[in-house]
């Protein structure tokens, strides 16, 4: 990869550990509320995983684009998604980016460049190259990022738009997120021993391989790979160890299942990216108690705002449903 | 040539010819649109129907193809998301069987999922393949899959003013279409058009009128059924009978409001009867003419069972003219005698031809 290491200063770094308290405050009064019953579709929570969307997100202008998966809500809000359209469409209400259509996993806002998320693992990459392509035939100066996971790496597809984009030199930028995790199925008894950042070299694209607990080393990395895509250098890959805390799809601890090893999910809280960036911040006397009680005192207002905001909205009616099927 | 001349003279080229000349178009007119396709710009330019192209616009709104198919669909989609609006096209239906999951997931859905903000102006081009021994996989004809799923438009053209007129109509569509065109409809020649004049993708055409049956049928069927209709003309027999062009949105009124007159109904297919288009407007007209229904509707299609390779297994799983003629004359109420006649001239008129080529010019492969 080339040698830019963007410059970050402290009010980028007090940014960024924002953005992920954000995001997970916004995804605990998700989990706090759900079993209320008012938000009636399937929540897959990023929470444990917030550095790798908002240190990728972060390298990106507003006209660039993500696409994102059945997990978007991280993608989505660090890209700039708009958060009471967000929690509208987990109520099902007519406010709701979608309409009320599409339900947690379909969350988009163009507006913010959240150009998709599709809940068909792996189905969301070739769009994000497809963004890309366009991008190039229209001289934009556009990047699109696809996030994935380690489950989608299975799919052939993923592998499919890679070798286009590789052939074409899009401006794509793909984030492999590890987590380890195809719902309760390991890694281990998915795919043989390799190093999944292999990938990238079969189709013709270097690579960084991130600790995806560190939200500056994903931030330095994206923009790396942003920078050779606007150039017109073609596309990066990146692969990012993150860690789901909570179940798959749902709000609850799932430890007791047994399908993590021992000790693992403590190992990884112990690994948390929003705890280590505090610590890090507080040591270099970036962050103290008074800044991080106003970022919390603001983020609560957001989110109860777009609650109350969501609560007080109209569902859709059910006489529009049979409404733009076709454009 | 002065106008009024150009008006009058026919001017005839084949639908292969007539979708190279839409596709040639639409590109100039418009550089969002280009063109993405497994062997679009090799020496036989998916036959023929995408030759030159590259010549006249570049590599890069000609677009050859990695052997991927879900993937390029979904790049395509992409890329329509952001404004694009590509062509697609499978030398076959069942190349796309690969993409189906991008086609029906995305495709079809984003408009809708998104509130009406995202549109997916994409044309994705089927061929369906028939004769020369093709087999299993690579004849098949598709479209009650995908005329199946609400946010997909399907059209099946059976003549070159069609296959021009649909293709441009496809192509200024703000949605995704699937135009479904059959191997053998590509050598139908016609009067077309030179201009580009998109079509409405609007429904039927009534190509014969009659007062004793309705019948429908779709793309190629359309050109056999044609002549079994002529045939029974001649034996007394009127036939009011539709090109359905259009599979979805399926519009049936014209149809009904025909059964109501005729009080019979035969629908003839390019795919298997069960499940198939025939059914949906059997059903369809069963619930709108039922009390002028005088016989119960038939469906011709394709036998229970995969396309054999053999021409000796092949022969009779296609439904030809004479036994088209054969179930409508049974419908009708037509004496033995007179069906029996009319399945000789018919037979005797395709006597030159073999029964697993399109035309006497074809030597094959594909």
């Amino acid at each position: 990869m080339i040698a830019v290491t963007p410059v970050i200063d402290r009010w980028a770094r007090l940014d960024l550990f924002r953005q992920m308290l954000r995001i997970r405050r916004i995804e605990e009064e998700v989990a706090r509320r759900y079993a209320q019953g008012h938000m009636r579709c399937p929540v897959h929570l990023s929470i444990g995983q917030e550095a790798a969307a908002v240190g990728a997100c972060a390298a990106l202008r507003p006209t660039d684009s993500i696409v994102s998966t059945h997990r978007c809500h991280g993608h989505y809000l660090a890209k700039g998604g708009d958060l009471p359209a967000m929690i509208a469409e987990l109520h099902g209400k007519a406010t709701g980016c979608c309409g009320g259509r599409g339900g947690s996993m379909h969350l988009f806002d163009p507006d913010a460049g959240v150009l998709a998320s599709v809940p068909i693992v792996g189905s969301n990459v070739p769009l994000g190259v497809g963004a890309a392509l366009a991008a190039k035939q229209r001289r934009r100066p556009d990047v699109a990022v696809a996030f994935f996971g380690d489950g989608a790496f299975e799919e052939g597809v993923v592998h499919e738009a890679a070798n286009f984009a590789g052939c074409h030199r899009l401006p794509a930028v793909f984030v492999l997120e590890n987590n380890l995790y195809s719902v309760y199925t390991r890694i281990d008894a998915r795919q043989p021993e390799r190093p999944l950042a292999a990938f990238a070299q079969t189709h013709g694209m270097p690579v960084e391989h991130v600790d995806g607990n560190d939200v500056v080393a994903v931030y330095e990395a994206t923009t790396r790979a942003v920078v050779r895509a606007r150039r017109g250098d073609g596309p990066s890959m990146l692969v990012v160890d993150t860690y789901r805390f909570l179940e798959h799809c749902g709000a609850s601890d799932d430890d007791h299942l047994g399908y993590r090893p021992a000790g693992e999910l403590a190992d990884w809280r112990e690994r948390c990216p929003i705890a280590r960036m505090r610590a890090e911040l507080c040591d270099a006397g970036e962050l103290d108690a008074a800044i991080e009680r106003a970022m919390e005192h603001a983020i609560a207002t957001e989110i109860a705002e777009a609650f109350a905001a969501a609560d007080a909205a109209p569902f859709p009616a059910a006489s529009t449903a049979m409404e733009g099927v076709h454009a | 040539m002065p106008d009024a001349a150009r008006t009058l003279a026919p001017r005839i080229v084949t639908a292969a010819d007539a979708i190279r000349e839409a596709t040639a178009a639409a590109m100039a007119a418009d550089d969002r649109v280009f063109v993405m396709g497994e062997g679009a710009t090799d020496p036989k330019g998916i036959f023929g129907t995408t030759t030159g192209l590259l010549e006249q616009f570049g590599p890069d709104r000609v677009m050859e193809m990695p052997v991927a198919e879900n993937g390029w669909t979904g790049i395509a989609i992409g890329a329509a998301l952001c404004g694009q609006r590509p062509i697609l096209v499978h030398q076959r239906v069942e190349f796309c069987l690969l993409a189906m999951e991008q086609l029906v997931n995305n495709a079809a859905k984003m408009h809708y999922v998104s509130g009406g903000r995202h549109r997916v102006p994409i044309v994705v081009r089927l061929v369906v393949g028939r004769g020369w021994g093709q087999g299993p996989a690579h004849s098949q004809s598709l479209e009650a899959l995908f005329a199946h799923v609400p946010g997909l438009k399907v059209v099946m053209p059976s003549s070159a003013a069609d296959a021009k007129g649909l293709l441009l109509g496809a192509i200024a569509d703000e949605g995704p279409v699937v135009v479904i065109e059959h191997r053998w409809v590509h050598y139908a020649s016609g009067h077309v058009d030179p201009a580009p004049v998109a079509m409405e993708l609007d429904g039927p055409r009534r190509l014969r009128q009659g007062g004793d049956c309705t019948v429908v049928a779709t793309s190629y069927m359309t050109l056999e059924t044609l002549q079994a209709v002529d045939a029974l003309a001649d034996a007394g027999c009127g036939v009011d009978l539709f090109d359905l062009r259009v599979l979805r949105p399926l519009d049936t009124s014209a149809i009904a409001a025909s059964v109501r007159r005729t009080g019979r109904l035969v629908t003839v297919d390019t795919g298997h009867a069960t499940y198939g288009i025939g059914a949906e407007i059997a059903a369809r007209v069963c619930a709108e003419a039922f009390d002028d229904l005088r016989a119960p509707p038939r469906r011709i299609g394709l036998p229970e069972h995969p396309t054999p390779s053999s021409r000796t297994l092949a022969e009779a799983y296609y439904p030809r003219s004479p036994s088209i003629a054969a179930t409508i004359g049974e419908v009708c109420g037509l004496p033995a005698r007179v069906i029996a006649e009319l399945g000789d001239k018919l037979s005797r008129e395709r006597d030159s031809v073999p029964l697993d080529i399109p035309h006497p010019s074809f030597k094959g492969p594909f």
